[in-house]
């Protein structure tokens, strides 16, 4: 394998939670919800996920507990959203913050016990195609996953009447309830989905990327998922490209750590974080003239008036 | 059958009181099944967490040092929620602010005077108000996201100070440890009682409150923020510029931070060390919303809040719980603040379900 291809390997390996969990959010967010729970959500997941595949032995296990354990957060926060019509952001937040110290305590015996990773799917015939059979038919069963993730999400939002009627409780949730849709039905499905593969992002971080637990091991993954919600401009496709961008960034840094660049080590850490703002920044200011925006109902809590 | 909500037609004062003492009830109560399911005596493990904090005044004196940066940063916060800003990014302003104000008392060790420390906690001040100005000349100017943006800052602050005190301002006698050398006396804030810890941060933080409270209360300024935060339209109309507004109360609350990050890097720390702050920024969140965004609410809230912190520590020890028990806690608590704000708003009623037409 030469250098190029294990680079490109290593970016999609890195960009692969992000993209999952960025899709999920992606959908949260098309319904009118805005989940900021996306860290928390993930982070149940990579302990969740971990601990049952430690205890069971068996991996498939886990990725099930994981979207589980993520299944169950969202329907937490749909509780207090939707349920209880409840400040959006202060629920995401606080279900940050409760997945953050609740993963610690469930994870606290199995912190640093090695196991086998999930291995790769190797496409017959396929693979054996000079660097493009290594980069795109060797992977993990996840990244097929979260393509086909991207491929389903994009053709139910635009091909599908369910998806037309999901976008349409984001733009206008009064006049889609006028109609007869279930507009909090909806969303609760919405944001269900969002826990599941912000889930199965966390049981990518902590059963394939680094087969070990350790605490808080996301890393602000959750946040950066959201940044790529909004940098997609809400769009399937582009947050397929901006998952990779942000992972392309990530193995980028710890290439010039290892190259041994002489930049504080500190910087090219924090190159993620600030290239998120940098990105966040320019995709607005050229929105300025127009464009695709953010679903009009967009964090408003929705109550029927009957 | 189903649940619906109902608008109430009025909200008494009794029900906004209400809220955070029934929220803190059902955490508590929660807090009993979770010891119980842990196997632990729920009894005693509330004793730990809640009374043993505060069984003398040495006790006393460390849930001030602990509330005294959770209040001061949530009364800021406090400020940018009521007016419809997302600022959460108060643990990079925080940190932030350590820096300035810890920078000056590296500069200045050996040679420094009395103006030392007024000059620190101008610095912490200013350093935490500029960076919280970042998200917010971003979000009047070009509307990205201020949530994302303050919060991306948080991690790059932390990073920051990990590399000055690995570098540049590594103790040079410090046997390669990586923290700044111990502040000198001119650059620490006095100490109000002998032989404990706790010292004028909560005396300034405490006027701090006071100010605000009169802010809020008495003057155009508060008006202002209230009225944007609750009816932005209705602001606008009345000719308050929002944009002015993101600005200043992300610029008050980023100096509050500041000078919280300044006054625990000189008053309680003495030094700066990588991961000096156990998340104060976070946790002031939950400390504005619990003191229902208002700044006598969050002194109160603080006080509660940072006892069950020291109680978590203790539990660390004396009941080997994980540390995390505390963010559960803490979230949980979260929970049921906004559940039970909900109800003060809302009737939730049982219906029967609509027959299909």
């Amino acid at each position: 394998m030469t250098l190029a291809e294990a680079i490109f390997l290593t970016v999609i390996t890195a960009s692969t939670p992000l993209l999952l969990a960025a899709i999920g959010e992606l959908v949260v967010e098309r319904s009118g919800v805005l989940n900021l729970g996306v860290e928390g959500m993930m982070i149940m997941g990579a302990a969740s996920g971990v601990a049952i595949a430690i205890i069971t032995g068996s991996s498939l296990l886990g990725v099930v507990a994981a979207i589980g354990a993520g299944m169950a957060m969202a329907a937490l926060f749909a509780l207090l959203t939707l349920g209880l019509a409840t400040n959006q952001v202060a629920a995401g937040l606080s279900l940050t913050i409760f997945g953050l110290g609740l993963s610690g305590v469930i994870g606290a015996p199995f912190v640093g016990v090695p196991r086998a990773g999930i291995p790769r799917i190797e496409v017959p015939i396929l693979s054996d195609i000079p660097v493009i059979g290594a980069i795109f038919f060797r992977q993990d069963p996840f990244v097929y996953l979260s393509i086909a993730l991207v491929l389903g999400v994009a053709w139910f939002l635009w091909r599908t009447k369910a998806g037309l009627v999901l976008r349409a409780c984001g733009e206008n949730p009064v006049s889609a309830h006028a109609l007869g849709y279930p507009v909090l039905r909806i969303r609760f499905l919405a944001v269900l989905f969002g826990g599941a593969c912000a889930g199965l992002g966390g049981a990518y971080l902590s059963l394939v990327l680094t087969p070990f637990w350790t605490a808080g091991m996301t890393a602000g993954r959750g946040w950066i998922a959201l940044a790529i919600v909004v940098f997609a401009s809400w769009l399937p496709w582009r947050a397929m490209l901006g998952a990779y961008l942000f992972g392309g960034l990530i193995i980028l840094q710890l290439h010039a750590q290892s190259a041994g660049i002489r930049v504080p080590s500190q910087l090219l850490a924090a190159l993620p974080y600030l290239l998120t703002i940098v990105a966040l920044t320019v995709i607005m200011a050229l929105r300025r003239g127009g464009g695709q925006v953010a679903p009009q109902g967009l964090g408003r809590p929705f109550v029927p008036d009957r | 059958m189903r649940l619906t909500l109902e608008r109430r037609d009025s909200t008494g004062m009794a029900g906004l009181l209400l809220s955070p003492l029934l929220a803190v009830a059902l955490t508590l109560a929660s807090s009993i099944v979770v010891f119980w399911a842990l196997g632990q005596d729920p009894w005693r493990a509330l004793n730990v967490y809640f009374l043993m904090p505060v069984s003398d005044f040495w006790g006393v004196q460390e849930v001030a040092v602990k509330a005294t940066p959770l209040v001061l940063i949530a009364v800021g916060l406090a400020l940018c929620f009521r007016s419809g800003n997302w600022n959460i990014g108060a643990e990079g302003q925080f940190l932030i602010g350590a820096i300035c104000g810890g920078g000056i008392a590296v500069w200045t060790h050996g040679w420094g005077g009395p103006w030392v420390l007024p000059l620190m906690l101008v610095a912490g001040m200013v350093g935490g108000a500029l960076y919280g100005l970042i998200p917010a000349i971003l979000k009047t100017r070009l509307r990205v996201n201020e949530i994302l943006v303050s919060l991306m800052l948080v991690y790059v602050a932390d990073l920051l100070l990990d590399w000055l005190v690995r570098g540049p301002w590594r103790d040079p006698f410090g046997f390669n440890m990586p923290q700044t050398i111990t502040f000198a006396p001119e650059a620490t804030l006095p100490i109000l009682f002998d032989g404990g810890r706790m010292n004028l941060g909560t005396v300034i933080t405490l006027v701090v409150v006071a100010v605000a409270t009169v802010v809020m209360a008495r003057t155009l300024k508060g008006f202002e923020i209230k009225l944007v935060g609750e009816a932005p339209r209705a602001a606008r109309f009345a000719g308050f510029d929002d944009k002015r507004l993101t600005l200043t109360v992300f610029a008050v609350s980023g100096a509050l931070a500041g000078l919280a990050g300044v006054m625990e890097a000189a008053g309680t720390v003495r030094q700066l060390l990588p991961g000096f702050s156990p998340g104060y920024g976070f946790t002031a969140i939950i400390v504005a919303f619990l003191g229902r965004l208002n700044p006598v609410g969050c002194l109160i809230a603080g006080v509660f809040i940072a006892i069950t912190f020291i109680g978590g520590e203790n539990a660390q020890i004396i009941l080997r719980l994980p540390r995390d028990m505390t963010l559960v806690f803490q979230g949980m608590l979260l929970f049921y603040i906004l559940a039970c704000d909900t109800l003060i708003l809302y009737r939730p009623r049982l219906v029967p379900r609509r027959a299909p037409a």
